[in-house]
């Protein structure tokens, strides 16, 4: 238990002494938020039937995590490339303990920032009518799912062969969001992204949150129905990350 | 004679590459024992093999009395490894590294506090103490990765290559610092590509080349072995001739 917990105080001490990467995660929010409603929103008036910020607010969140979870494979990639890890491994502890740290600490800059959309979303005008319990039940999709990619980056970081590799592969999940229902539904989509949009990860994961705020889904679908998969999903990543990080941490030595 | 570490036999080959080949090896207690050999020579990986970081393809290996194999955490526990790469962290401050590592050794909160400030002064690092290690010259780094070590002083020390890349100065003072803890008791192993530092340092010196071990003995046998007071010759004259055939 000691070990975990000074590893995750490394990597908080760490995380808040990297000011840049620490205040463009934090700016990123803000900005895309502002993007999204005042540059986009106008054209989107349609999407949803009501304010674009309505509609946008979990895929927002999303996003930030896909840029967060870029950070976390970085740091981890660093971790493993530069020999901090070897001295971990020599030392008479769980080594594994290093990746419970980076996990911990991505944790806590992805909710900071899903804290400030959440924010600045209610001050440009989004309007959840989510009783409590819906909130409850939204913010657990938001810890579920960002425990999930902090566990998927990584495992993503213990993949590549250094830093600048992970900051690549990460793309994919920086990506992936704009082929989901995060910004525009997936029936507004060209033919052939629809079947893409409407049955990748991100989807139900997005429309519990859109369901549990505003009381309904982009999808048709009932919220219910989107939690199943959505908590299937986060699972699946949780449970083949962890596994596939615990196999790879052992395996690779930082040449 | 007690040995800290007896290896037999120890092969490793990556993909089809050969890089041990059948290496023994005896550390006496106490002793500083010279890993020299030019670069490729498997250093690295021999030394990774102790410090329990890559298994063996074959071999026994006996660290401090405990079985690498059947054993790794008592040999983990008798072992402080200081890499090629000073391993140690960028952005924290020197006093953060020694306590987190302190921590990590379970020294409890003001224990580790006190032992961090021992060390910092013991090594020379008392006006760096609260600066990042980032700002840190070469020469620092090197000394913070040994203090680092030292937390609880192991009954075995490995040191790769500890003073690669940096200046003549600084490259004496780690020596001493090195001096200090063998005469502390501690037992050395380093790898290096320096003779002078092998020279200097070191009880024995065993010469790795492509993967075998050409030749050891004192410093002192290996230069009337080849009749020169060089150990430069010794070394050249052992890796070489090989060199040409290939």
């Amino acid at each position: 238990m000691t070990e975990t917990a000074v590893m995750v105080g490394r990597c908080m001490r760490r995380s808040l002494r990297d000011p840049e990467a620490f205040i463009t995660a934090l700016m990123l929010p803000v900005i895309l938020m502002l993007l999204f409603v005042y540059v986009f929103g106008g054209a989107f008036s349609s999407v949803g039937g009501g304010r674009y910020a309505d509609y946008v607010v979990p895929g927002l969140i999303v996003l930030c995590a896909g840029f967060g979870a870029g950070t976390t494979a970085v740091a981890v990639a660093t971790d493993m490339s530069n020999g901090m890890v070897d001295r971990f491994r020599s030392m008479p502890i769980i080594s594994f303990s290093v990746l419970a740290g980076h996990v911990a600490a991505s944790l806590a800059r992805n909710l900071l920032a899903t804290a400030l959309v959440i924010g600045v979303g209610l001050a440009v005008g989004w309007r959840p009518s989510a009783s409590p319990a819906q909130w409850l039940a939204a913010v657990a999709m938001i810890v579920a799912f960002i425990l999930a990619m902090s566990w998927l980056a990584a495992g993503l970081g213990l993949l590549v062969s250094g830093p600048e590799s992970a900051n690549s592969v990460t793309f994919a999940i920086t990506f992936l969001p704009y082929l989901s229902s995060a910004f525009v539904p997936a029936a507004t989509m060209t033919p052939a992204l629809r079947p893409i949009a409407a049955n990748q990860p991100f989807t139900p994961i997005i429309e519990t949150m859109r369901g549990l705020w505003m009381g309904h889904t982009s999808t048709g679908a009932s919220t219910g129905h989107e939690a199943l998969l959505a908590v299937a999903y986060c699972a699946a990543i949780l449970a083949v990350s962890v596994a596939a990080s615990s196999y790879l941490f052992r395996h690779r030595t930082a040449r | 004679m007690t040995y800290t570490v007896k290896a037999e036999g120890v092969c490793k080959a990556f993909g089809a590459t050969r890089v041990l080949d059948e290496v023994d090896l005896a550390v006496a207690t106490g002793s500083v024992f010279a890993l020299l050999g030019p670069n490729g020579a498997g250093k690295t990986t021999l030394v990774r093999i102790l410090a329990t970081l890559t298994k063996p393809d074959a071999g026994t290996v006996t660290i401090n009395g405990h079985d690498l194999r059947a054993d790794p955490v008592s040999v983990r526990r008798s072992i402080s490894l200081t890499g090629q790469h000073a391993a140690v962290d960028d952005v924290l401050t020197g006093r953060e590294n020694l306590v987190m590592m302190a921590r990590l050794l379970r020294l409890p909160r003001v224990a580790a506090r006190q032992r961090a400030d021992d060390l910092l002064a013991a090594f020379d690092l008392q006006d760096a103490a609260d600066k990042r290690v980032k700002s840190y010259s070469g020469g620092m780094r090197r000394r913070l990765d040994l203090a680092v070590s030292m937390i609880s002083p192991p009954p075995l020390l490995f040191l790769d290559e500890p003073t690669t890349g940096l200046d003549p100065r600084s490259r004496n003072q780690l020596w001493e610092f090195v001096r200090g803890l063998a005469a502390d008791g501690v037992t050395v192993l380093l790898t290096t590509q320096y003779l002078e530092e092998a020279d200097r340092l070191a009880d024995t010196v065993a010469v790795l080349h492509h993967g075998q071990i050409v030749a050891q003995g004192t410093p002192g046998e290996l230069k009337s072995a080849a009749n020169s007071d060089s150990l430069d010759d010794v070394f050249l004259a052992l890796t070489e001739p090989q060199e040409a055939l290939r």
